[in-house]
């Protein structure tokens, strides 16, 4: 194949996901790059990196059923809590004098099972949201939150109740620790390395796995609901089915997310599942992408780390404060309003996120220096 | 970009992946459409109307605007349910069925004005088409192993077959939404006949095309007729293509059957000819 490397010789290879030499070139240069990242950036940097490589599974998930299958939602947050606390309780430690239920199960259990259990939960509401879309059922999952909320709230032997919480799952597979310094293939890592390999290498599986979702028939009958769903009901698609697959899966991904999320912070509060938190991962999805998963990862380190650059903002803007009260305007209030400032730009803009300026820039490199 | 089929030497013609006598028991009609009735506020938009299609028959709808033709093509894909009357297709009840459900039974049709999947290429619209034939669920394609990549490459297989015979190769890996007028018909062709189909719905397939356009559709569908062997209902207001092919005729008028016969008694009906040239006079004239 050598001198055409754009001539395939099977269906596969042309529909394959690294189906270019610049693509698996890039691939390789990028995982080596973030292979090299945590030794180099400070440990709270690293931690931080590890996060948004969690946060982007959830993005991913919340793209699943918001961008590749059209249907908004606002429950994200409720889902992202059930893996938290169905990863807590399963973890806990089952003698703890704090009151609260734990089985002392290892992660092989207990992150697959935060997965199950908020995919679960997502095909018990499933059936009132397949109904709805647009603004209703925008709605109902706004109202999925309030709900999910004060369940976390009130179930006090779960969650700890407010005020309290309780210890989040703790990262331990097999024996091995990802939250606690350890060696790895003979190479010495600290808390914050672990974790952030444990998020890297669940992001990269759950990504893939998501890239397979949206190249199969599955993601281009939701791509066919999302367009025209009359259409897409006469070509064969059943919209019942389709939306509560992008339902469960978006929840499977949540509940994934929201096990491993927390086991940065070691802690579990049950006021941290509220709308804020949707929306927050509402703009990575919008702020990255839609229908992208390179768009969700983008979004959700964007979204991640913009707090970090903003605390650095009051150094050098004197009217904006970095204490709670005093100011013009506190860090807090300066996050929130550039979230929503953001969303609106780039729905206005460029709909097609971080990843469309991105694809816009790799195309005006692809035909330099005939680029105009 | 290139794509070279795996097996180029033992390629199989288009009629193994779609013929649709094959599939066909030996019923005398295929579809049997009787007395069905469909209103909206204030418009009786189909009044009373029966006819059947024979399997491998081309049978046209014509009729001014506004007759109704659109509305049966609705009633027949589930999309509308008609008031009163019954639709039987090969033996089965269509009426309270869901649009994804008659897909299955064998029905594919295009619409009017085209619904294709605008951000899509051409490829996946035709892909797809092949949806109902996808027999791997959410699980398998996470993992796109086994099962699931072999049935994607077999329905490459067909969809290339079809892109082969519209002509289509070279805007294969093109969004639909940058295609021309003419072209995006076509794709709207191949999506429908990518399900499969033992009926294809065409609603108006050359109406906004020049002349060259039109004899390349119209061999279109005389291929899908003779040599798949796919029963057609048309609806078209180019006269001259419905006489020239058409096996019989419907014509209707506001919601009701004026006449159906073999298209030289449908050219000679005073009734039809009544409506259309009452359609020039009050001037509702769609395309000439
Ligand atoms: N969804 C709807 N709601 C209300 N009225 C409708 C609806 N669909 C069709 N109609 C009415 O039913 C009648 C028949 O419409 P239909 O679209 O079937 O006509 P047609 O024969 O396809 O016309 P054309 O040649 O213009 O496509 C028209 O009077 C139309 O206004
Ligand atoms: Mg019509």
């Amino acid at each position: 194949m050598r001198g055409r490397p754009l001539l395939y010789r099977s269906y596969e290879q042309d529909g394959g996901l690294l189906n270019t030499a610049a693509k698996r070139w890039w691939s390789a240069a990028l995982l080596a790059v973030l292979v090299w990242v945590p030794f180099q950036a400070s440990p709270d940097l690293v931690l931080l990196l590890a996060t948004a490589a969690i946060a982007a599974i959830g993005a991913i998930g919340l793209n699943i059923v918001t961008g590749y299958a059209g249907q908004v939602s606002l429950g994200h947050a409720f889902f992202l809590g059930v893996g938290a606390y169905t990863a807590a309780v399963l973890n806990g430690d089952p003698a703890a004098r704090s009151g609260v239920v734990g089985y002392g199960l290892d992660m092989w259990i207990w992150l697959p099972a935060a997965g199950l259990v908020a995919a679960a939960a997502g095909l018990l509401v499933a059936p009132i949201a397949f109904r709805l879309r647009g603004l209703y059922l925008a709605i109902v999952t706004l109202g999925l939150v309030f709900i999910g909320d004060h369940i976390f709230r009130e179930a006090e032997s779960l969650t700890g109740g407010v005020g309290v919480g309780r210890k989040a799952a703790a990262p331990e597979l097999f024996g091995f620790s990802f939250a606690e310094p350890g060696t790895i293939l003979g190479v010495p890592l600290a808390r914050d390395q672990g974790l952030y390999f444990m998020g890297l290498i669940a992001l990269v599986i759950m990504a893939l796995f998501a890239r397979n979702v949206a190249r199969s028939g599955v993601g281009r009958a939701f791509a066919a609901v999302r367009d025209r769903d009359i259409a897409a009901e006469v070509m064969g698609v059943s919209l019942r089915r389709y939306k509560i697959y992008a339902f469960v899966i978006s929840s499977f991904y949540a509940g994934i997310a929201g096990s491993l999320l927390y086991t940065i912070s070691r802690f579990l509060e049950p006021g941290t599942f509220g709308l804020l938190l949707s929306v927050q991962y509402i703009a990575m999805v919008l702020i990255g992408g839609p229908a992208t998963i390179s768009g969700s990862i983008m979004g959700a380190a964007f979204v991640t780390l913009l707090p970090r650059l903003i605390e650095e903002v009051p150094s050098f803007v004197p009217i904006i404060s970095g204490e709670a009260a005093g100011g013009f305007l506190t860090t807090q209030q300066l996050e929130q309003f550039l979230y929503g400032l953001l969303i609106v730009l780039f729905l206005i803009f460029e709909p097609r996120g971080m990843y469309g300026i991105w694809a816009r820039a790799r195309n005006y490199w692809k035909a330099w220096p005939f680029s105009y | 970009m290139a794509v070279v089929s795996p097996s180029a030497t033992s390629r199989q013609p288009l009629t193994e992946f779609l013929g649709g006598r094959t599939r066909a028991g030996d019923e005398r009609s295929l579809l049997e459409v009787s007395d069905i009735v469909l209103r909206f506020e204030g418009v009786t938009a189909i009044d009373t109307v029966s006819f059947e299609v024979g399997p491998s028959e081309l049978f046209a709808i014509i009729g001014p605007n506004g007759a109704g033709k659109t509305s049966i093509f609705n009633c027949l894909s589930g999309v509308y349910r008609p008031e009163s009357g019954a639709i039987t297709f090969a033996g089965e009840s269509l009426i309270g069925r869901r649009p994804h459900a008659i897909a299955k039974l064998g029905i594919a049709r295009t619409f009017q004005n085209i619904e294709l999947f605008a951000n899509l290429t051409v490829l996946d619209n035709l892909m797809l088409g092949r949806h109902q034939h996808i027999g791997y669920g959410p699980a398998a394609a996470m993992f796109y192993a086994g099962k699931a990549r072999r049935e994607e490459s077999r329905h490459r297989e067909v969809v290339e077959r079809i892109i082969d015979f519209l002509d289509i190769e070279n805007v294969r890996k093109a969004p639909v939404s940058m295609l021309p007028f003419g072209i995006q018909k076509r794709v709207e062709l191949g999506r429908a006949l990518a399900m499969a189909p033992r009926l294809l719905l065409l609603d108006e397939p050359v109406a906004g095309m020049n002349l060259e356009e039109r004899e390349d559709m119209a061999r279109f569908i005389l291929d899908i007729k003779e040599e798949l062997e796919i029963a057609i209902v048309l609806v078209e207001h180019d006269m001259g293509l419905v006489m020239d092919i058409a096996d019989r005729v419907l014509a209707m008028d506001f919601g009701r059957q004026i006449a159906i016969g073999a298209p030289e008694s449908i050219q000679q009906d005073r009734e039809v000819i009544r409506a259309y040239l009452g359609e020039q006079h009050e001037s509702r004239g769609g395309e000439s």
